[in-house]
């Protein structure tokens, strides 16, 4: 199975990395999906793990189809509007796909990390060879299955790698409690790989954050 | 001359008439289940006129209560006593709508200081045999909602299906819920406010004082004269409507088209068709409104601040309460614009309630939500179709078919 990195409503289903961020969520928690699109991963959340799940999204037609399912979504946007909500009212705060597509990630991923106990962040990784060998070789900015945007038109304006996103997590004072990596194909990678072997062979990534200093 | 037509002198009969008794179904409360009032006072005897659509199911748990708008009244689904137009939420209520009346039983009663038959100014007070006036205590949304419940309850139904209502309806839904929270499985609130904005209580108070600059008001005792303060009232609608608009709407529908000329006379009279456009709306609203009833009912939405019966945290209003939220803005809406909606869904959210929140796209303004909007009549019938399953009501499709 290959996912799409397309943010918004139009590519939640079956994209792989849903699954392995359910499965980081632990059943009968309290979990907000920020870029939550047409509500395929909160549908699953509260359907099969019992999860009180709430959602953001800044597509009308996003919000539209969650309601009509009976998701509890907000018409919002992950850069302005997490600010609003209090401290420790999730358990579990999900970015998924939507990272590289906000205007200040560091900021998000701090609020995330305030507004819940964990954080759950997918993400494109830029530091994969097919990436890399276009600018090198082409000397031409990347376009790949998963990133299939032209420069000037692509909503991803804060790409990273998985080297930079760990860093970042430092910086924020986080720690990792797991890190998925996934190949072309969609399958995990080696627990054991390197994280060079991450970083150069991973699509993408998803990573389980908590907080590590006290604020 | 101003221009709001003579004929126009006297309130028509039939307004009267629907005070007092009304087209509609009425409960008279005996004098001993008084309406206690925000103001201090109780009144007692008091009458509320309601209209019911559908069929209370055998567990009484399909009902859903509309609250109605400033000016509105309990006719939301059937052509209107008075004037012969249809309801005014008929895009909304009735057999396949959105507020299915093929599945849901609707409530919708007049609010108390209201003119269709609830207790109001133009209603006669029992205990001395004339028409209230401003004797009537001052209302308040709560009034209202404590009438309703009173209403509700009388009516055999313990817990409300969903409360429903945009503007000052939508204020009654959140005082619903903050009033009565195990009584409202599903609340949606639409254009609305938790509170009452300087430039709202701005816009009423200049409609509360074109009605009394009227000479004819007479300090509210204009019942059973020959004068009847109709150009104030007029003039206070005139205001209001430029209010329920968008400058976009306004300039598309009428720009600076002329009526029924080729060029300005060079007068005062109604050169511009917008002008025209509100005389009739002014003059047309006279013959269904009481001008007392416009003081109280706009009162008491600059009364309304929900957070302040809470010690100023409107989240606290919402707290414990289970009810499942959808809120709605419009993008165009100046008069209780999105950042008001957001406010009521930060604190729900706050209180940990499950809540939705959709801002409209449309250029229609406040008004938007009496509209036939496809995006907003969507979101609704999601919402609710989505809280019927939940709360197990047949007739939708299951949870499982999805």
């Amino acid at each position: 199975m290959i996912y799409k990195a397309i943010p918004g409503f139009a590519g939640q289903a079956n994209r792989v990395d849903l699954v392995l961020v359910a499965d980081m969520v632990e059943p009968g928690g309290r979990a907000l999906d920020v870029g939550c699109g047409d509500g395929a991963l909160l549908q699953m959340l509260t359907r099969d793990q019992g999860v009180d799940g709430r959602g953001i999204e800044i597509s009308q037609a996003g919000v539209n189809g969650c309601v009509a399912k009976g998701l509890s979504v907000v018409q919002g946007d992950a850069d302005t509007d997490l600010a609003d909500y209090p401290d420790d009212a999730f358990d579990y705060v999900i970015l998924s796909q939507t990272l590289q597509a906000t205007r200040h990630p560091k900021q998000v991923l701090e609020h995330m990390l305030r507004i819940g106990r964990r954080a759950i962040v997918s993400f494109p990784n830029f530091g994969h060879w097919r990436v890399r060998s276009q600018l090198m070789f082409l000397g031409r900015m990347p376009r790949t299955e998963s990133l299939a945007y032209s420069w000037y038109d692509t909503p991803n304006i804060h790409l990273c790698t998985i080297r930079d996103f760990v860093q970042l997590v430092d910086e924020i004072g986080a720690s990792i409690d797991r890190a998925i990596a996934l190949d072309r194909n969609g399958s995990k990678m080696r627990v054991n790989a390197p994280w060079w072997a991450w970083n150069l062979f991973g699509e993408q990534a998803v990573f389980l954050l908590h907080r590590r200093k006290i604020r | 001359m101003f221009g709001i037509q003579n004929h126009k002198a006297t309130v028509s009969n039939e307004a009267f008439r629907e005070a007092e008794n009304p087209s509609s179904l009425v409960v008279h409360f005996p004098p001993d289940t008084p309406l206690v009032m925000d103001a201090g006072l109780t009144i007692s005897p008091f009458s509320i006129a309601y209209q019911t659509y559908g069929t209370l199911n055998a567990t009484r748990s399909n009902a859903v209560l509309v609250c109605h708008a400033l000016t509105g009244d309990q006719h939301v689904a059937n052509a209107h006593p008075v004037t012969g137009k249809p309801g005014w939420w008929s895009t909304m209520v009735g057999p396949g709508r959105p507020i299915d009346t093929d599945r849901y039983f609707v409530i919708c009663s007049n609010v108390i200081g209201g003119c269709m038959g609830s207790t109001g100014p133009a209603s006669v007070n029992p205990e001395t045999g004339k028409v209230w006036g401003l004797d009537l205590p001052v209302v308040t949304i709560r009034d209202m909602v404590r009438a309703q419940a009173m209403l509700v309850e009388h009516l055999g139904i313990e817990t409300l299906f969903c409360v429903a209502g945009g503007s000052m309806g939508g204020m009654q839904v959140l005082q619903w819920v903050a009033s009565y929270p195990d009584r409202v499985f599903s609340a949606l609130p639409i254009a609305t406010a938790s509170k009452h904005s300087a430039q709202n209580i701005a816009f009423h108070e200049v409609g509360r004082q074109a009605v009394m600059a009227d000479p004819d008001w007479n300090g509210g005792r204009y019942a059973g004269r020959a004068g009847q303060p109709v150009k104030g009232l007029a003039v206070a609608r005139m205001a209001a409507h430029i209010t329920y608009l968008s400058e976009g709407a306004l300039q598309r529908k009428f720009g600076r088209k002329l009526q029924d000329r080729n060029a300005p006379t060079f007068s005062f009279d109604a050169d511009f068709q917008i002008e025209n456009y509100l005389r009739y709306q002014g003059s047309s609203f006279v013959d269904r409104f009481d001008a007392n009833s416009y003081l109280y009912v706009t009162r008491a939405c600059d009364y309304f601040d929900l957070a302040a019966d809470y010690d100023g945290s409107l989240a606290r209003a919402f707290l414990g309460a289970k009810t499942r939220f959808c809120v709605v803005s419009f993008t165009s809406d100046w008069l209780y614009p999105t950042s008001d909606a957001r406010a009521i869904v930060h604190a729900l959210n706050a209180a940990s309630l499950p809540v939705s929140f959709v801002e409209i796209e449309t250029d229609k303004g406040h008004d938007a939500f009496l509209l036939d909007e496809p995006d907003f009549m969507a979101t609704t019938r999601g919402f609710l179709e989505s809280a019927a399953r939940a709360r197990g009501l047949s007739g939708g499709e299951s949870e499982n078919s999805r």
